[in-house]
């Protein structure tokens, strides 16, 4: 059997390509690059943007946009550090509160869109303002986390040969991944997400559960989310109100650079874990030269954005073209 | 028999009652809070106050009303406001990042403004390309440069806080004239030159149809993709404008903090003053909306609360009014109203 490049592939592989092509070079370029602790620490680093992208990368497929994940990352980190700090509840307990006011906040979120149509931008744009205003309300500077569950959680991690390690962050990205891509493959409700991304109207008519789905995936992005903090949390051990200020992009563009369609009804959560690979690698680049400051993340996170943008739209083009000619 | 009032004077009702609740509850919580004084010849007080304060909200409320009436929305206004004012500051002193702390020679008021508005432009106008000629949903294209921005600003301070001192510059955001603040004149100026343009020209009504109906513009013979572009570039000029207006006010260039969280203010004054998203657009209401949420801001820190607080009322805000304009709302509470009478 001859392998096709199809439609569906090229913006994957483009992906890895690319991926590819900055960890060779990074390779070539710098002593110490290739080497597994570089590598496992992108699975650290980008721990937390990798959770939140994975719940985006659902958002996305629906034909939706959730722009609250980075002051909801916030939020949750002030949260659990105030509640370890100020009251004797149990860390488990912390834990669940925060999860459940991540899927609080979706529910709202989602049905606000759903029930009373309103663009999802707008919502998720209040969302983001109210999480951040919020995350003020809590406390104005930053709580440090001196719990010892929290501590310990920190410090569990899989022991490989050599004094390497995989940590307990990186533990729980690699599995949410893992349940994602599951969630997305082989469950009705994955499904579901590709045909409302693909025709809302047409799922509608189908008699698929539109409304339910729509609700559902925006609770579980912002569960995600909390998620996604709790992990940025016993990454820093802190809880600080203006964490996670431009998140929003880093993870639509880790979405986008890893195939899925802006407009909705195909992607991939494998692409996204490539696209937050590749983030990570330009961030670990800009370490590693010494002399760029970490402002020039966020543009060439916004130059390589723009670029899988244009390469979707001539794709998407092309295809129609032929189409056509057909 | 004639209505009493216009249905445009209609839509501005509800904005200009939760305006005067506002001023309401100042006039008997806050101590002179409607006191004007002249001191030398300039006004001073409460009012003018919130009317200074709030100028550059409402100078990137008119750029976004036309935007957000072609059912867009601009989301880079802040970073293009941190942009403009990071490149003023650095042309009046550019060897500051270097450690040096001479000015140089000085440089002429018209380069300290053209170079950062006509940068701006060219931003906001890439914007537009992206949205209208490569088909990137608003949101998203303008999201790009809400964060890119800021780090562009700060490659242009070298993340530095730039401080200088110009005097004809400083006059724009701090100077008066007839004894008025000069960026209320701006504002005004500028609100004034829009509403020429696109009321008393078709621009305005090319704007509400490409937001209503754009495949049907297009059919019209509306250059729809140009038009769009070109809103979005207006908005671009707009933002640099009020970035200068913050710089020089101010008398530095902060790239972090020029603008942070004032799209929202902009959106939220947009969505107040009656403008749809994709339609009808009304310029007045949005100068009313960007000045209810002044007013507002200025009344909770006089409360005492700490400023970034406000940003939770400023949600609420326009959730309730994104609710109230909401038809399926309305329909749903009809429905029930009919079911209850039954």
């Amino acid at each position: 059997m001859k392998f096709k490049l199809n439609q569906k592939n090229i913006p994957l592989l483009t992906t890895l390509l690319v991926f590819i092509i900055i960890y060779v070079a990074g390779a070539f370029m710098y002593r110490g690059f290739f080497s597994p602790r570089v590598f496992i620490n992108l699975f650290i680093d980008n721990a937390f943007v990798g959770i939140i992208a994975v719940g985006m990368t659902f958002v996305i497929i629906s034909g939706g946009i959730d722009l609250s994940v980075g002051s909801f990352v916030a939020f949750t980190g002030v949260l659990s550090a105030n509640l370890l700090a100020n009251t004797s509840l149990d860390p488990v307990v912390v834990i669940i509160i925060c999860l459940l006011s991540g899927a609080l906040f979706g529910f709202s979120m989602g049905s606000l869109i759903h029930f009373l149509e309103l663009p999802p931008f707008l919502v998720t744009l209040v969302g983001m303002f109210l999480a951040r205003g919020l995350s003020f309300v809590i406390s104005l500077d930053s709580v440090p986390i001196r719990d010892e569950t929290f501590l310990k959680l920190s410090s569990i991690a899989i022991h490989l040969n050599k004094g390497i390690k995989i940590p307990f962050i990186a533990i729980i990205f690699i599995c949410t991944v893992i349940l994602g891509v599951l969630l997305l493959r082989y469950t009705r409700f994955g499904r579901n997400v590709y045909a409302i991304g693909g025709n809302e109207k047409s799922a509608l008519l189908m008699g698929l559960p539109v409304g339910k789905t729509k609700v559902l995936i925006y609770t579980l992005n912002s569960t995600l989310c909390a998620l996604g903090g709790l992990v940025y949390s016993l990454y820093t051990l802190a809880g600080y109100p203006l964490a996670g200020t431009g998140l929003e992009l880093d993870v639509i563009a880790a979405v986008v650079i890893g195939g899925t369609l802006l407009t909705g009804g195909m992607g991939f959560i494998e692409g996204t874990l490539i696209g937050i690979l590749i983030l990570g690698l330009i961030q670990t680049i800009i370490t590693f030269q010494g002399n760029l400051s970490t402002w020039w993340t966020k543009i060439f996170i916004g130059v390589l954005i723009s670029l899988f943008i244009l390469l979707q739209r001539y794709l998407s083009t092309r295809n129609l073209n032929k189409n056509i000619q057909k | 028999m004639k209505p009493l009032l216009k249905n445009a004077d209609k839509n501005l009702l509800y904005p200009l009652l939760a305006l005067s609740a506002i001023l309401l509850f100042n006039l008997f919580f806050t101590d002179g809070f409607f006191s004007i004084q002249i001191k030398n010849g300039h006004l001073f007080g409460s009012l003018i106050d919130i009317l200074n304060r709030g100028a550059p909200v409402m100078l990137i409320t008119i750029g976004m009303t036309l935007v957000y009436a072609t059912g867009g929305v601009d989301l880079s206004v802040g970073a293009i406001m941190a942009i403009s004012g990071a490149l003023s500051a650095q042309l009046i002193r550019p060897d500051y990042i270097k450690g040096i702390i001479e000015y140089g020679n000085t440089t002429s008021l018209f380069i300290v403004l053209s170079i950062p508005l006509l940068i701006s432009i060219i931003l906001g106008l890439w914007n537009g390309f992206l949205v209208a000629f490569i088909g990137v949903q608003p949101i998203i294209a303008t999201l790009i440069l809400m964060t890119a921005g800021r780090g562009i600003a700060q490659l242009i301070t070298h993340g530095l806080i730039i401080v200088f001192e110009h005097e004809s510059f400083q006059f724009i955001g701090s100077g008066f004239l007839f004894g008025i603040p000069f960026p209320i004149i701006l504002v005004i100026l500028l609100t004034f030159i829009t509403w020429l343009l696109t009321r008393k020209t078709s621009i305005g009504l090319f704007i509400e149809a490409i937001g209503a109906n754009p495949l049907a513009s297009h059919y019209m013979g509306i250059k729809v993709k140009m038009m769009k572009t070109l809103t979005y570039g207006f908005s671009g000029f707009c933002a640099g404008l009020a970035g200068i207006i913050v710089c020089s006010d101010i008398q530095a260039a902060d790239a972090n903090n020029a603008g942070l969280f004032l799209e929202l203010d902009a959106i939220a004054s947009v969505i107040i003053g009656g403008t749809i998203n994709g339609g009808r657009f009304s310029l007045a209401g949005s100068i009313i909306g960007a000045l209810i949420i002044q007013a507002l801001s200025t009344t909770i820190i006089t409360r005492g609360i700490p400023p970034q607080v406000v940003l939770v009322f400023k949600a609420f805000i326009i959730i309730i009014v994104a609710l109230i304009q909401s038809e399926k709302l309305r329909a749903q509470l009809k429905d029930l109203l009919k079911r209850g009478r039954k």
